[in-house]
């Protein structure tokens, strides 16, 4: 932005000198200067406005589709808006306050949380493990890397499908295996805990690899020297683990687990499909329906779009304050880990050939994209 | 910007990791172990899918669920085709994401490419305002949306289906991250001082160069569009896409499991197809840190 690019001035300059040099030639071909000219004039609206018009498509479609839906939520929320009637009167913040006092809405955060907590901690803990022992001198690295990848390529759908029928109360796998072990078929479908286990399992399954992968890249841009000189001192491999390793990867670790909230916040397709045979979505009696089934049946089942905004408004309040926690989160963490990692990027873009991009804004993307539903 | 073109291009940080890389031990059997271990683990759903997707429904009388897939896949399959309309909503998942990864790629890497290498007035406030919206949870926009495709007489529609994601702040993002670093200013200044126009200097210098980074984007966003179900199953439930068909047949067939088995495992075959192809760009689009799907 400093500095002016040469372009701007040598550009258009450069094609100004010829049509005003030697004059036989200009004499003859007065047309054509005529048309250079008008070129030249092209060539600076070019120069000026095309930027503009690059970067339109994207901001004009993102208005339509993104951002105004999301703030015409808001007007929806204050309105006794139906499904059927249309837009109705305008009742402030009632929505809310019937939402806040409602038991249904407490209780879908719950689930939404628990579930959360279900999968996000075990799979943390997990992903490190499974990163940990790929950060080694593997043979097959390449194939060994892509074997964690599997789980991802399962849609969330057909994730739901299979793992569904596996903790099928009946017939299941998981009964049946606990069966031989004498142990009592659990009502995975019909109590509040073993479903919550049962859909994390699902979200489980699907990202632990994933997340095993970044959290490799995080590993790999930890310099081999310090590694290679704690080893020389004596430090074990598990004490290299846990004084190296980790404090390094630290960052990345918070990325995971706060990109894991935000998706986690935003579940539906498991808590969906998770029982076909119940008539409420989310279990006979809501065990596990969250926040964002519970909007999607106040919408369009029972028609309420004021009070579904309204749940949608508070959702992404609750979103967006944990994206803020993020952010401060991440700076200080940046701030505080500037020194060891200053060599980080410089190695992750040598070893990639490509430059990476700065987490915090990865992180939001993620975040933004990987909603598990 | 030379620099870190150079060092890019610099062989020696290489072989000292390469060097270090020889120093290193292989690891032992236990690794190995372990790491065989959570690849079963991976994939049994999806043997155990083919086991239960292969047998006949008398498979959830016995005691004790088989092992080896029964004969009767081919006849789950029929059921399956009987059931839904499998190729129209293979076809219908085909143009969605297709069309939506080519408008995703194409705009990010439009914008990205402004974004990037491009000055103009306020270039770094709009981009401020991308990577503010890379956090929104645009997908709570569903209520208004869903009211406007109404309005227009667009559900039922795969265009209604596409809309909300034809572009993407996190694209926009992604494209100009990659750009900034892979294209010398030096090259734009050439194709300027050779005459060429702008959208000329961005087709034969801009687009070159993205490529990598397009390819990345194009599988991330192909595989996002693919995996979607909310907003397919609510905007245009008679137009299914494959994920949306796929959940009709388990609550068309939901005691019938079998068949809801073989149907989920073909509804996973394109993206295991996907995942052979491009399985290693999957991965190191992760590693890098680049695209997260």
């Amino acid at each position: 932005m400093t500095n002016k690019p040469p372009g701007a001035s040598t550009g258009p300059a450069g094609r100004k000198a010829r049509p005003s040099a030697p004059t036989p030639e200009k004499l003859r071909e007065d047309q054509l200067t005529g048309k250079q000219r008008h070129r030249h004039f092209f060539s600076r609206l070019d120069y000026k406005y095309s930027p503009y018009l690059y970067v339109a498509p994207f901001f004009i479609l993102f208005a339509l589709v993104g951002l105004f839906p999301l703030v015409y939520t808001f007007v929806v929320s204050i309105n006794d808006w139906d499904l059927l009637g249309g837009a109705g009167e305008w009742v402030g913040l009632e929505n809310y306050t019937a939402e806040l006092s409602s038991p249904l809405f407490w209780n879908s955060l719950f689930n939404t949380f628990s579930i959360f907590l279900l999968s996000a901690i075990p799979q943390l803990a997990i992903a490190t493990f499974i990163a940990a022992m790929l950060d080694q001198n593997l043979r097959a690295k390449t194939f060994w890397r892509m074997s964690v990848l599997v789980p991802y390529v399962v849609t969330p759908v057909a994730v739901t499908l299979i793992f569904s029928n596996a903790f099928d109360e009946k017939y299941g796998l998981i009964n049946n295996l606990l069966q031989v072990f004498n142990v009592d078929p659990v009502a995975w479908k019909t109590s509040v805990f073993p479903s919550h286990l049962a859909i994390a399992t699902m979200v489980n399954w699907r990202w632990t690899g994933y997340n095993a992968l970044i959290l490799l890249a995080a590993m790999q841009a930890v310099p081999r020297e310090l590694h290679e000189s704690a080893a020389l001192d004596g430090a074990g491999k598990l004490r290299r683990f846990f004084s190296i390793t980790l404090p390094s990867i630290r960052p990345t670790m918070i990325f995971v687990i706060i990109t894991a909230t935000i998706g986690g916040m935003q579940i539906f397709t498991e808590p969906k499909l998770f029982n076909a045979s119940s008539s409420v979505p989310g279990g006979p009696d809501r065990q596990y329906q969250t926040t964002v089934l519970y909007l999607w049946d106040l919408a369009f089942n029972r028609g309420d779009f004021g009070r579904a905004s309204a749940v949608a408004w508070m959702l992404f309040l609750i979103i967006i304050l944990i994206g803020v926690i993020n952010f401060l989160l991440s700076r200080k963490i940046a701030s505080s880990g500037e020194k060891r990692a200053g060599r980080r990027p410089a190695r992750r873009g040598r070893r990639a050939g490509k430059t990476a991009i700065p987490a915090s804004g990865q992180d939001m993307a993620e975040a933004r994209r990987r909603n598990h539903g | 910007m030379v620099n870190q073109t150079l060092n890019r291009a610099a062989p020696l940080p290489r072989r000292k990791r390469s060097h270090s890389f020889t120093t290193e031990s292989r690891p032992g059997f236990l690794v190995y172990g372990i790491l065989l271990a959570f690849f079963l683990g991976s994939t049994y759903p999806l043997w155990y899918s083919m086991v239960i997707g292969s047998s006949d429904s008398g498979v959830f009388a016995s005691a004790r669920p088989p092992l080896l897939p029964g004969g009767h896949f081919w006849s789950n399959v029929a059921e399956v085709f009987n059931t839904v309309d499998f190729w129209a909503a293979l076809g219908n998942s085909l143009v969605v994401s297709s069309v939506i990864t080519l408008s995703v790629v194409s705009f990010s890497t439009l914008a990205g490419y402004a974004f990037a290498k491009l000055r103009f007035r306020g270039r770094e406030g709009l981009l401020v305002f991308v990577i503010a919206t890379l956090a929104v949870p645009t997908q709570l926009g569903i209520i208004p949306l869903f009211m406007m495709m109404k309005e227009f007489g667009w559900t039922g529609s795969l265009g209604a289906i596409m809309i909300p994601t034809l572009v993407t702040a996190f694209g926009v993002f992604f494209m100009r991250q990659y750009l900034v670093d892979n294209i010398p200013d030096e090259l734009i200044e050439a194709a300027r001082v050779d005459g060429a126009s702008m959208i000329g200097t961005f087709w034969h210098v801009g687009v070159p160069a993205a490529r990598p980074a397009m390819a990345i984007l194009s599988l991330f966003t192909f595989m996002t569009a693919w995996t979607d179900y909310l907003w397919p199953m609510l905007v245009a439930p008679q137009t299914p896409t494959l994920q949306v068909a796929l959940s009709q047949l388990q609550s068309a067939r939901y005691v019938d499991y079998t068949i809801v088995m073989a149907g989920a495992l073909m509804a996973t075959i394109p993206l295991l197809v996907l995942f052979v192809v491009a399985g290693k760009q999957l991965v190191s689009g992760i590693m890098t840190g680049a695209v997260k799907g």
